[in-house]
């Protein structure tokens, strides 16, 4: 009986529903993968694709369902992948089972990223609107270039730092005792990674991002969240504290990018210093503006179409990015124009009546 | 000391650089409200079309800034006709993606037509610059530079001051409903707004490739965002805002490249900025409106 109770809500039986996709498209994809009918492309792919997902799902916490646009999601992946990086790579003698160095890698970079956030969010969320926006923005870039600047290696006495300011030091300067490795040189970024992050991984991830993002949307700290979205000064007069509600949003989020990040860091053997930049937290932006502000399982389809969409453009080779240009233009025109959306909204209507009349005869 | 006023020379210099393309973004989001991230593409393919004019026309360098203002003005209002103009209806971040679409469509555009390799621009001004200045780093570029950014902001000045088109423009910015009720063309002054700004981009395209001359697809996009940086500094909306925003950024850019850290250069000017945000959250010349209940 409480089972009937618990399955008629209605926004219960939708989180149900996309929990039921995404295991859906993983079984079938697991099953493609281990016959190989996955294109070699594609099958190069799942791993960054899931990192994505967890990244369009988690900026959309901050974007869609608490109101702020942030442009520097990119930076705190570049957190997690990078101290996700580290914690493996140092950890291998201790942890042999790859599984387990994955996870524990993927709860170093989501506690670095969030520890991150934390200290960007109190700058950060005294701003609003467009000076949020372009101070997020200046986090990611100075992130970013942090990261250029550290050359990171590990040897048997432990973890060796340094911190590049004048760009006059190099690896060698790291005096790793012998047998020791470098992890992060500088400018080069990360190379030499042992590639442990596995589709499974990335899976399980998204899962616990589900669980994690959805619950919270659902609970009494999301109906605040939402609330102070939707009107601060309202919020503020009935006893919400907005400064902590979007604070808890900002840093959940960073967390779950910082685990993304630790997924796709340990999932390449190479890693770029710059490969976080602002087009990387753009390019999450527009997964998840497309799949539609606080729409959870549009994220998560924008993110792996967007995500296809490049590599299976390839047959216009060169013209391809600008195909792709062409289709971010036209969709976001299409789905925000009053009087084609109108349009579309009268035929879909036209459905609903007649499916109605066709219900009521049966 | 001499030392000390190289680098001055240096941040002034790409400062106002910055200061142009901060005018045309204070203009642009002024009156459309709208982050527009194509504005650093814009700059980039003035400066790819007085490189054309210069280079394969072989016709002399004022041509060619003139054949780079009138290409990217028409650009500009096209942009602004065909990406956003149908969501003026829309929400503020419909916008800003389609801005990024433009912005990767020119980015792509100008790849396909000129190809990735960088290009060696060689610089539109050149005179003999007097010997006392010279030791001072101080070139012929800069100095036409400066004096341009002058000209503009005074100009700028006297446009939404003076004119009936600029009152117009100031009308919209400050509400788009009123002003059309006063029977001001709403459409025409935005597109009017679009084609002033891209007009801006492109000088300060031809000046940033003549002072750095490495020109390819991505030349514009940093410069774009920092320019952007330097409005917001100065406080958005705000004419002397954006010059003294976008003069600052380029000396701290400067002085920090000198003095502290190359690679770090960014992270300083940014973390200034984001100083000057908590501690005047308008900006240095914005105007703090405070929230009524």
């Amino acid at each position: 009986m409480a089972v009937m109770k618990f399955l008629r809500d209605k926004r219960t039986r939708r989180d149900l529903l996309t929990y039921a996709l995404v295991i859906a498209v993983f079984a079938v994809v697991y099953v493609m993968q281990a016959n190989h009918m996955i294109p070699r492309m594609i099958a190069g792919q799942l791993v960054p694709i899931c990192a994505y997902v967890v990244m369009a799902l988690s900026l959309n916490l901050v974007v869609g369902v608490a109101g702020d646009l942030s442009l520097g999601h990119a930076g705190f992946m570049s957190v997690g992948a990078y101290t996700g990086i580290v914690a493996a790579m140092g950890l291998s003698e201790v942890i042999p089972d790859d599984g387990l160095r994955l996870i524990v890698a993927m709860a170093v970079g989501a506690a670095s990223a969030a520890l991150a956030g934390f200290l960007v969010g109190i700058p950060v969320l005294r701003l609003s609107g467009d000076y949020l926006a372009i101070v997020t923005l200046a986090f990611g870039e100075i992130i970013k270039e942090i990261v250029t600047c550290l050359i990171v290696g590990v040897d048997e006495r432990g973890l060796h730092v340094l911190f590049n300011l004048t760009g006059s030091l190099s690896v060698s300067d790291l005096n790793l005792a012998e047998g020791g490795i470098a992890i992060i040189k500088g400018a080069q970024g990360a190379s030499g990674v042992s590639v442990i992050s596995t589709f499974a991984a990335g899976f399980l991830l998204v899962m616990v991002t589900l669980v994690v993002v959805l619950n919270l949307v659902r609970s009494r700290t999301g109906r605040a969240i939402m609330a102070v979205r939707d009107n601060r000064i309202a919020a503020e007069s009935v006893g919400i504290s907005t400064t902590r509600y979007r604070m808890i949003a900002f840093v959940v989020s960073a967390a779950l990018a910082g685990a993304a990040g630790a997924l796709f860091g340990n999932g390449f053997s190479q890693l770029s210093a710059t490969k976080f930049d602002f087009n990387t937290s753009i390019l999450i932006l527009v997964f998840v503006v497309l799949g539609g502000l606080g729409n959870m399982r549009g994220s998560m389809v924008a993110a792996i179409a967007l995500t296809i969409l490049p590599e299976a453009l390839r047959q216009f080779s060169d013209y391809r990015m600008l195909v792709y240009a062409v289709v971010l233009i036209l969709v976001m025109i299409i789905s925000n124009n009053d009087t084609l959306k109108s349009a579309a909204h009268r035929v879909a209507s036209r459905f609903a009546s007649r499916r109605k009349e066709v219900g009521a005869d049966a | 000391m001499s030392v000390f006023l190289q680098y001055l020379a240096n941040g002034l210099t790409m400062g106002s650089v910055y200061a142009i393309i901060a005018l045309g973004y204070t203009m642009v989001y002024g009156i459309a409200k709208m982050l527009n991230f194509a504005h650093g593409d814009v700059i980039m393919i003035g400066a790819y079309i007085s490189f054309c004019v210069t280079s394969y026309l072989e016709l002399p360098a004022i041509v060619s800034v003139l054949a780079a203002v009138a290409v990217c003005t028409a650009l500009g209002i096209l942009i602004e006709g065909l990406a956003y103009k149908p969501l003026r209806q829309a929400g503020p971040l419909a916008v800003l993606i389609t801005a990024i679409g433009v912005s990767y469509f020119l980015q792509n555009a100008a790849q396909l037509i000129w190809g990735a390799t960088p290009k060696n621009f060689t610089s539109i001004v050149s005179f003999p610059v007097p010997e006392g200045l010279r030791a001072y780093n101080v070139s012929a570029v800069g100095i036409v530079t400066v004096v341009a950014c002058l000209v503009i902001m005074a100009g700028l000045m006297w446009f939404t001051g003076r004119t009936k088109m600029g009152k117009a423009m100031r009308a919209c910015s400050e509400d788009k409903a009123a002003a059309q009720l006063m029977g001001i063309n709403v459409n025409r002054t935005i597109s009017m707004t679009f084609a002033i700004g891209s007009a801006l981009a492109a000088i300060a395209g031809v000046l940033l490739c003549s002072y750095s001359p490495v020109l390819q697809p991505t030349t514009g996009s940093m410069p774009g965002i920092k320019a952007f940086t330097a409005a917001v500094f100065g406080g958005i909306g705000s004419i002397p805002g954006a010059f003294v925003g976008g003069i600052l950024l380029g000396i701290i850019e400067a002085m920090a490249q000198a003095y502290i850290s190359t690679s770090l250069a960014n992270s300083i000017v940014f973390g200034v900025l984001i100083v000057v945000l908590l501690v005047k959250p308008a900006g240095l010349f914005g105007k703090y409106v405070p929230e009524k209940v």
